[in-house]
Parts: structure tokens; sequence; C-alpha cells
């Protein structure tokens, strides 16, 4: 009797390293994530706008049909990006995500206060190689530092109504994503 | 033998309820740090380098991209303010007012993030479109057939959900309680 409820005790112990272990595990094991939809629609280090999710027809789930979108999918091995994007007339906003879709930092444009976000994105290693008078001349440069190498940027335009997307789509159009050279 | 029918037993048990564990945390959508206020529910530090493990695995297996705490926060509701499930064949009303934000949308899709076929190709709301009475309050008819005021088509689907965004907006970790943020009702009307 002693010993089968400890073996049940066994069991329930070892499903909770289970349980914990396949949750853990599920980001990196995930094949539909965001990130590998995107992959296949979006060249590397370039800012790429998204087709409006309609019905049957969505990139991603739980878009918000009322904003355009637009994607830069980077890779900092080659150096840090530039990403300029010119601010739309009712609200906009640029989310950065790592590899595994954490956003990890998020900027709108009235907290960035200028009529085009400029920001330089780079990994812990390359901000650390930046000079540091560098940094202080640039004063209005926005260094966000971005956790992974790999990544997503992207970039949402509001359009407060349904004829207001056009003038969205295009302020999205305009924003461009890149790597910087090397100095 | 006893040994071998034990241990195999036990991995058996282990794996069914670690398994059913997971699939049963994951389509749930369970995650830390819930704030809720009415029928809605939002989880503001899914969008932040602080998001628990069981909200990561869930935006993993969904492919969403979660809304970013620097951008905005994003509600979800299931059920109407008395737990009636959302059935597209039935119609609720929404009504009432929203915290301060400098825009918000309001949103049906699927459980599953997908949005619904409808004859006039409305998904939902934005607070610049919406049609206020003189207080600046609103009132939103979730139907399937067609209505005078804000209409938001069902499409007649089995069940579906809301998704309530608050955009540049105070709402967030730091809320605790209603008064600081008051989400409109949601009322079922009948079937």
């Amino acid at each position: 009797m002693v010993r089968g409820l400890l073996w049940i005790l066994a069991a329930i112990l070892l499903g909770g390293i289970v349980h914990l272990s396949t949750v853990l595990a599920m980001p990196r094991a995930a094949k539909q994530d965001a990130y590998s939809r995107l992959a296949s629609l979006t060249p590397v280090n370039t800012m790429v706008p998204l087709a409006q999710p309609q019905t049957g027809a969505e990139i991603m789930p739980f878009m918000d049909p009322a904003f355009a979108t637009a994607v830069c999918r980077y890779d900092l091995t080659g150096g840090s990006l530039k990403l300029t994007a010119p601010v739309s007339q009712a609200y906009t906003s640029v989310t950065f995500y790592t590899r595994r879709s954490v956003a990890y930092y998020a900027i709108n444009d009235r907290a960035a206060g200028r009529r085009t976000i400029e920001l330089d994105l780079m990994t812990a290693a390359q901000h650390a190689q930046v000079p540091e008078d560098e940094e202080v001349t640039a004063a209005d440069r926005l260094i966000i530092e971005s956790p992974t190498t790999m990544g997503l940027i992207v970039l949402r335009a509001l359009a407060p109504e349904p004829g207001l997307m056009s003038m969205a789509r295009r302020t999205l159009a305009a924003a461009t994503c890149g790597i910087q050279a090397a100095q | 033998m006893r040994l071998l029918f034990g241990s195999c037993f036990t991995l058996l048990i282990a794996a069914a309820i670690g398994l059913g564990a997971t699939w049963l945390t994951l389509t749930r959508g369970i995650a830390f740090g819930a704030l809720t206020i009415g029928a809605w529910t939002a989880w503001p530090k899914s969008g932040s380098a602080d998001i628990d493990p069981y909200a990561r695995a869930t935006i993993a297996r969904t492919g969403e991209l979660p809304t970013g705490m620097g951008d905005g926060i994003a509600f979800y509701a299931h059920t109407d303010d008395r737990g009636h499930a959302f059935d597209g064949r039935c119609t609720f009303s929404i009504s009432g007012m929203t915290p301060p934000a400098r825009y918000w949308t309001v949103t049906l899709y699927t459980p599953e993030g997908r949005l619904v076929a409808n004859a006039i190709d409305r998904h939902g709301f934005t607070s610049e479109e919406i049609a206020r009475d003189n207080d600046g309050r609103f009132t939103i008819a979730v139907a399937p057939l067609a209505r005078s005021g804000n209409w938001l088509p069902t499409g007649g689907i089995e069940q579906f959900m809301l998704v309530w965004r608050l955009y540049d907006t105070a709402i967030g970790v730091a809320t605790r309680t209603a008064k600081e943020g008051p989400m409109p009702a949601i009322e079922r009307k009948g079937c």
C-alpha cells in the first residue's frame, strides 16, 4: 500500500518535471511562431510592408486590422542596424521582438518626440564597442540593445478610419532599416 | 517484476500528467500577472521582457506578436459580464467608457485569432470612428444581423472573442483596480 502511494507520488513529481520542461521547450520547438511565419515573406534586414489581415489570409493571428504593418526581420551578425521611420498623422509605434517573439522594447511616436523615429539597434557586444564620445555627440541617437542577434522590428501605423489606411500604408512604405557600414 | 511494472506505470502517469498539464495551460492561454476588469483580462507583462514562461510558450504556439508595453495593452474577453460565453448567433451589447488612452481599437476574432467574414467587411472599431452619444458614451451591438448604430457583425459563428487594445495609455503593470481603468460593460441581449 505504502509502496503504491510512493509510486504515485513519484509519478506526480515526474509529471511536474515533464510539464515544466515542455513549457520551457515550447518556444524553441514551435514551428509556426511569428518569426518562422515571416521568414519566407521578408528578406533579412529590409523593411517590408505586410499585407492587411483579411479573413482566411492572415499572416499571424490577432493582428489589429486598423493598423498598417511593416516588418524588418533583422540579423545583427554583420553589424548594427539603423531604423528610420516617418511618423503617420495618427499614431505610429515601433516594437522590437526577439527571435522567440518576446517584445523587449516598444516606443510610440509621441515618446520618440519627432517627425521621424530614428533608432540604432545593436547587440550588447556591439554597443560596448561604440566609442563613448561618439555616443555623447550623437545624443539624439537612440540606441536599443537587442538581447538576441536575430529578431523582428514591427512598425505599426494606425488608420483611425478605413479611408485613411492608404495614407498609413504610404507612411510605412517610406520607412527603412539596414545594416550600417562598419566604421 | 514488481519494480518493472511500477516504474512503467509511473512513467506513463508522469507523461500523461506532464503533457496534459502543458496542453491545458497553453490552449487556455494561462499566464501570470493577469489584470482583470469586468469581463476583460490583460497580461501587461506579456508585452515586455518580463514575460512569463507560460505566456512565452503560448505566443510561440499561436504565432502571434504580443502588443509591446511601450505601445499599448490588449484586453481579451471570451464572455459577457455574467459569464455567458460569446456565441455569434446571439446579440451582445458593449457599452460605457474606456480608460484614458490616445487611441483604442476593438476587434472581433475567432478563438484562434482569425478575422470573421461578413458582408460589410467590418472587424472592429477604432476610437475615432465609433458613434457616441452626447455624453461621449457609446454602445456597440455585436450581433449576427445588421443593426443601426455601431454594429459589429459576428458572422453567425459559434464562438468568438473580443480584443480591446488601448494605445499610448498609462494602464499597465501598475494598474490594480477597475477604478483606474473603467472597461466597457458587456451584456447578452438575446439569442
